[in-house]
C-alpha cells in the first residue's frame, strides 16, 4: 500500500463522521494492496452513480466512469464484456440501484457477468437532502413522506437470492479491516458480486448507536448451502429490531461470465 | 414489357413475405430492378397482409396503387385490391379458394392435395403460374428457387411446376442486358454499412421496425465477429453502449421512438462524456405506441432536440438502401472522430423495404480513424484543444487514467462547479459541431434530382426518396434531399434552391416537420404535402397531388 497512491486532488466533500470514507479507505487499501501483488492499475475500472456514494469516483485516482443515477450496473457489464481483462468495480447508493435502477441489477445478477457491485447503503437520499430509500424502515419520516412511509422496505439481498447472484454479503461502515475483507473476497470471486454495505448518513439517518447494538459477523456458516444462507439472509428484513448479520452469506461456483 | 408490378396477398402467416422475395429475386436475375413494399397488421396469424413487388429497367424505390399482376390466395385478396385493377391487369388466382369473373383459376388446392405438399407451397404454386404467365422461363423461376430456398426445395419445385404448366403465357417480360443487382432490405443495408463503419457491437432491444437490423447482425454476428446484445431495455442499451464506447469499442443502437424516449439520459450522457454512440431511430406513427407496423416520419424534432442539455451530434436520414448503407458507415466514423452522438433516422418504408442495392452507387467510406493520444504526454481524457477534439486513449491503456464524468468536469475529468471551467467546456463541446459542418462540406449531404434548373423544387427527406425522385423527374420539377439535418449545411441547402420561385414540401406526417426546420433558416415552404395513415406514398398518388399543387 505503501508505494501506491491512489488519491486524487479533489477536494472531498462528504460530511465528517460520513460512512463513505470506511468505504473509500477499505477499498483503496484493498486496490493498492492488489496492485502490489501484480492487478496492473490501469486495468482497475470504478463506475458510481449519482448521489454521495458517487463522489468516489473524483476521490479515487484510477479510470472511472461518473454514471448516471441508477445507471451504474449496465455501464459495468459493458466494460467488463468489451475488455475481459478488466477489474470492474461499481459502487452504487440504495436509491440509486435498488430504486431507479433495480431492473438493471437483477439481470446482471442473472447473466453472472464477473462484475462487482458495492452499495452504499444509507438507506436514505443523502444528496437530495433526506427522502425514503427502497430500504428505509417501515414510518421512516423524511421530506418526502414527513407522516412516515406506509410501506415496508424491501430486502436486496432476498432479491438478489432470487436473481441468481453468485455473491452476496453484506458489510458495515465501522470498522474497515472487516470491510476490506469482504471486500476482498468480493473482487476474488470470479462472477457476479454484490456487497451491501450498512453505510451510516451522519446527517440524515444517524444509525450507528443502532447498528453497533445489533450487528454480528456470520461464523459456522456455510455460504455455499444456498438454503443456510437464505436463512441467514432473512433474519434481517431491514425493518425488524433483530440482530443483524455481516459477512459472506452466499457464493457459487465460478460462474460462466463468457458474453 | 419492361415495367411490371405485382401484388401477393393473403393472410398474415401465409408466407406472402417470403414469396414476394422470390419473385423479386426472379425479376432481379433477369437483370431488372426492383422494389418491394410490405403492408402487414401488428398480428402474428390471420389479418390481410400483401406485397407490391415493383420492377423497372431504371433504379426505382416506390410502389404504386395500380398493379399489372394480382395473386390472390384468398378472397380477401381479391375484393380488397380490385380498384388497383385495370381491364389489362392479369389476375391469377386459387379456384379451390377464390372467386373470380376474371382471370386465370389455378386449382391450386387440389395441386397440392395431388403432390402431396404442404399448405405453405401454394404460395409457390402460384409463384409458378405467374412466372409461365409472364413468360420467364422455367429455369430462371428454379435457379431462384433453389438460392432462396432452405427446406423441401424439391416438392416446393414439384408444386411450383405445376402451377407453372396450368397457366398460360399472356405476356412476354425481356431480359435486360445490365448488371444485376442483389435485393437488400434497408435494415441489411444499415447493418452492413454500420459493419463497414467498423461497429463491434450492436445492441438493441426488439422494436418495430428497426428489429429486423437487430435480427440481420445478430444473425451475421459469426461471420463478423461482432457482439449482438439485447439487455432488459432501452436504458440498459444506451448505457451500455457508454460502456463499450468508454472501453473502446465502435458500437451502435437501434430502436423505436418509445425506445428513443427511454435513451435520451443516455444521448445527454453521451453529448457531455463525449462518448460516441450510434442510434439507429426507426420512426413509426405516434404518439405513444401508435401504428406500430407502419410507416412516418414523425420524429425529425425528437431527433434534433432529445436529451436534457445543450450538446452537439449528428443526424443524418438516408432515403435509399445505398444512402442507408453509406450514411450508416459515415455516421459512425463522425461520432468517433467527435466523440458526439450520432443518430440516423429511418422508419418501416426504409427498413422494410427491398431495393436492388448497387453498392458501386453508395459512394466511398473514408476508414481513418478517431485521434488517439500519443502516449507520451500526461493523459486527459477532456484535454482542451482548438477544434474541441480530445485525444482518446482507453482503460486498460498504461500510463492513462481515463475519467469520463456525467458532471461537469475539468480536462482530467474531475467533477468542476467552477464557472469559468463550466464555460470553457461547454464551449470547447459545441465547438465541434462547427468543424464536423466544415468537413461535411466535402460530402453530398443535399442532394438535387430532376430538373437542376427548374423554378419549382420538390423537398423531400428521407424514405421519400423513391417516390419523390420518380414523380417529380416525370413532373419536372427540382427535386432536393437534405441527408443531414445537425450540424445543418446550410449553404448546400441554399445553393441547392438557389432561384426557386416555389417549394413543395412532401412529408410522411401530420405538421411538416421538415418544413417548420427549414422556416427556422427563413425558408418558406409555400406548400405542405403531407401523408399520415402510416401507409408511404404511392407513385400514383404522389403524382396526382403534385399536379394539384402545380395547378393551384
Amino acid at each position: 500500500m505503501k508505494n501506491v497512491n491512489l488519491a486524487t486532488y479533489a477536494k472531498n466533500t462528504w460530511c465528517p463522521g460520513c460512512g463513505n470514507f470506511a468505504i473509500l479507505n477499505s477499498i483503496k487499501a484493498v486496490l493498492g494492496e492488489l496492485i502490489e501483488e501484480g492487478l496492473p492499475a490501469e486495468n482497475i475500472v470504478i463506475v458510481s452513480g449519482i448521489g454521495c456514494h458517487a463522489k468516489i469516483a473524483d476521490y479515487l485516482n484510477v479510470n472511472s466512469f461518473y454514471s448516471l443515477h441508477g445507471r451504474v450496473v449496465p455501464v459495468c457489464e459493458a466494460i467488463k464484456i468489451a475488455n475481459p481483462k478488466l477489474k470492474v468495480i461499481g459502487f452504487a447508493g440504495d436509491g440509486d440501484t435498488y430504486g431507479e435502477g433495480l431492473e438493471h441489477l437483477i439481470f446482471a445478477a442473472k447473466r453472472g457477468i464477473d462484475i462487482n457491485i458495492i452499495i452504499h447503503n444509507n438507506r436514505v437520499y443523502g444528496l437530495t437532502t433526506g427522502q425514503y430509500t427502497p430500504t428505509s424502515p417501515l414510518g421512516f419520516k423524511g421530506r418526502s413522506t414527513p407522516a412516515g412511509t406506509k410501506e415496508l422496505p424491501i430486502n436486496p439481498l432476498e432479491l438478489m437470492m432470487a436473481g441468481k447472484a453468485g455473491f452476496i454479503a453484506r458489510g458495515y461502515s465501522h470498522g474497515i479491516e472487516f470491510l476490506k475483507k469482504i471486500f476482498k473476497e468480493a473482487l476474488a470471486h470470479e462472477g457476479f458480486s454484490l456487497v451491501d454495505v450498512l453505510q451510516v448518513c451522519v446527517t440524515f439517518f444517524n444509525m450507528y448507536d443502532y447498528y453497533n447494538k445489533r450487528v454480528y459477523e456470520l461464523k459456522d456458516h456455510d455460504p455455499g448451502d444456498y438454503k443456510q444462507a437464505m436463512e441467514k439472509i432473512r433474519e434481517w428484513d431491514y425493518n425488524i429490531d433483530s440482530k443483524i448479520p455481516l459477512g459472506v452469506f452466499y457464493k457459487k461456483r465460478p460462474s460462466n461470465d463468457k458474453a | 414489357m419492361d415495367n411490371l408490378s405485382i401484388l401477393i396477398a393473403g393472410r398474415a402467416g401465409d408466407g406472402i413475405d417470403k414469396s414476394s422475395l422470390i419473385i423479386g429475386d426472379i425479376l432481379a436475375s433477369l437483370g431488372y430492378r426492383v422494389y418491394i413494399y410490405r403492408d402487414y397488421p401488428s398480428v402474428i396469424r390471420g389479418g390481410h397482409t400483401f406485397s407490391i413487388i415493383r420492377c423497372s429497367g431504371d433504379k426505382i424505390a416506390a410502389h404504386k396503387d395500380a398493379v399489372d399482376i394480382l395473386l390472390a390466395l384468398n378472397q380477401d385478396s381479391i375484393d380488397f385490391h380490385k380498384s388497383r385493377l385495370s381491364d389489362k391487369s392479369i389476375i391469377i388466382y386459387d379456384s379451390n379458394s377464390v372467386k373470380s369473373d376474371k382471370g386465370t383459376g389455378i386449382p391450386v388446392g387440389a395441386i397440392i392435395k395431388e403432390t402431396g405438399g404442404l399448405d405453405l407451397m401454394r404460395n409457390s404454386c402460384i409463384i409458378g403460374a405467374m412466372c409461365r404467365a409472364i413468360g420467364v422461363d422455367k429455369d430462371a423461376m428454379e435457379n431462384v428457387f433453389r438460392k432462396d430456398m432452405s427446406r423441401e426445395i424439391d416438392l416446393n419445385l414439384k408444386v411450383a411446376f405445376r402451377g407453372f404448366s396450368e397457366a398460360k403465357e399472356l405476356i412476354k417480360i425481356e431480359k435486360l442486358k445490365q448488371k444485376i443487382l442483389p435485393l437488400v432490405t434497408g435494415s441489411e443495408a444499415i447493418g452492413r454499412g454500420l459493419i463497414k463503419g467498423g461497429m463491434k457491437t450492436y445492441i438493441a432491444y426488439p422494436m418495430t421496425p428497426s428489429s429486423g437490423v437487430l435480427h440481420f447482425l445478430a444473425g451475421a454476428a459469426e461471420e463478423f465477429s461482432l457482439k449482438v446484445i439485447h439487455p432488459e431495455n432501452e436504458i440498459a442499451v444506451m448505457l451500455m453502449a457508454m460502456g463499450f464506447s468508454y472501453a473502446g469499442e465502435r458500437v451502435a443502437v437501434g430502436t423505436s421512438g418509445g425506445g428513443f424516449c427511454l435513451m435520451t439520459e443516455g444521448l445527454s450522457f453521451s453529448g457531455m462524456a463525449e462518448l460516441p454512440v450510434v442510434v439507429l431511430l426507426g420512426q413509426r406513427p405516434g404518439p405513444s405506441t401508435g401504428l406500430p407496423t407502419y410507416t412516418g416520419q414523425t420524429e425529425l424534432n425528437f431527433a434534433l432536440s432529445a436529451g436534457q442539455g445543450e450538446f452537439s451530434r449528428f443526424v443524418a436520414a438516408p432515403g435509399d438502401a445505398e444512402e442507408a448503407y453509406y450514411w450508416s458507415a459515415v455516421s459512425l466514423n463522425m461520432a468517433w472522430k467527435y466523440q458526439i452522438p450520432a443518430i440516423i433516422l429511418c422508419d418501416k418504408t426504409l427498413n422494410e423495404g427491398t431495393y436492388s442495392f448497387d453498392e458501386d452507387l453508395a459512394g466511398k467510406i473514408d476508414s481513418r480513424g478517431p485521434l488517439l493520444w500519443d502516449k507520451k504526454s500526461e493523459y486527459k481524457r477532456y484535454q482542451n484543444t482548438k477544434n474541441g477534439i480530445s485525444p482518446l486513449a482507453f482503460p486498460s491503456d498504461k500510463g492513462a487514467i481515463v475519467k469520463v464524468n456525467s458532471y461537469e468536469h475539468d480536462e482530467f475529468g474531475v467533477t468542476t462547479e467552477d464557472k469559468d471551467l463550466t464555460v470553457m467546456m461547454q464551449d470547447k463541446r459545441l465547438r465541434k459541431a462547427g468543424y464536423l459542418l466544415e468537413e461535411l462540406e466535402q460530402y453530398e449531404t443535399v442532394k438535387i434530382y430532376g430538373s437542376k434548373d427548374s423554378p419549382t423544387a420538390l423537398l423531400f427527406w428521407g424514405s421519400n426518396k423513391g417516390v419523390c425522385v420518380e414523380a417529380g423527374e416525370k413532373l419536372g420539377l427540382r427535386v432536393v434531399q437534405p441527408i443531414v439535418f445537425s450540424p445543418f449545411p446550410l449553404k448546400q441547402f441554399k445553393e441547392a434552391l438557389r432561384g426557386v420561385k416555389k417549394i413543395i414540401c412532401v412529408e410522411n406526417n401530420a405538421t411538416g416537420q421538415l418544413a417548420d426546420f427549414v422556416k427556422c433558416y427563413g425558408i418558406n415552404a409555400d406548400e405542405r404535402i403531407l401523408k399520415y395513415d402510416g401507409r408511404p406514398f404511392s407513385l400514383d398518388e404522389l403524382e396526382q397531388k403534385l399536379q394539384v399543387s402545380l395547378q393551384g
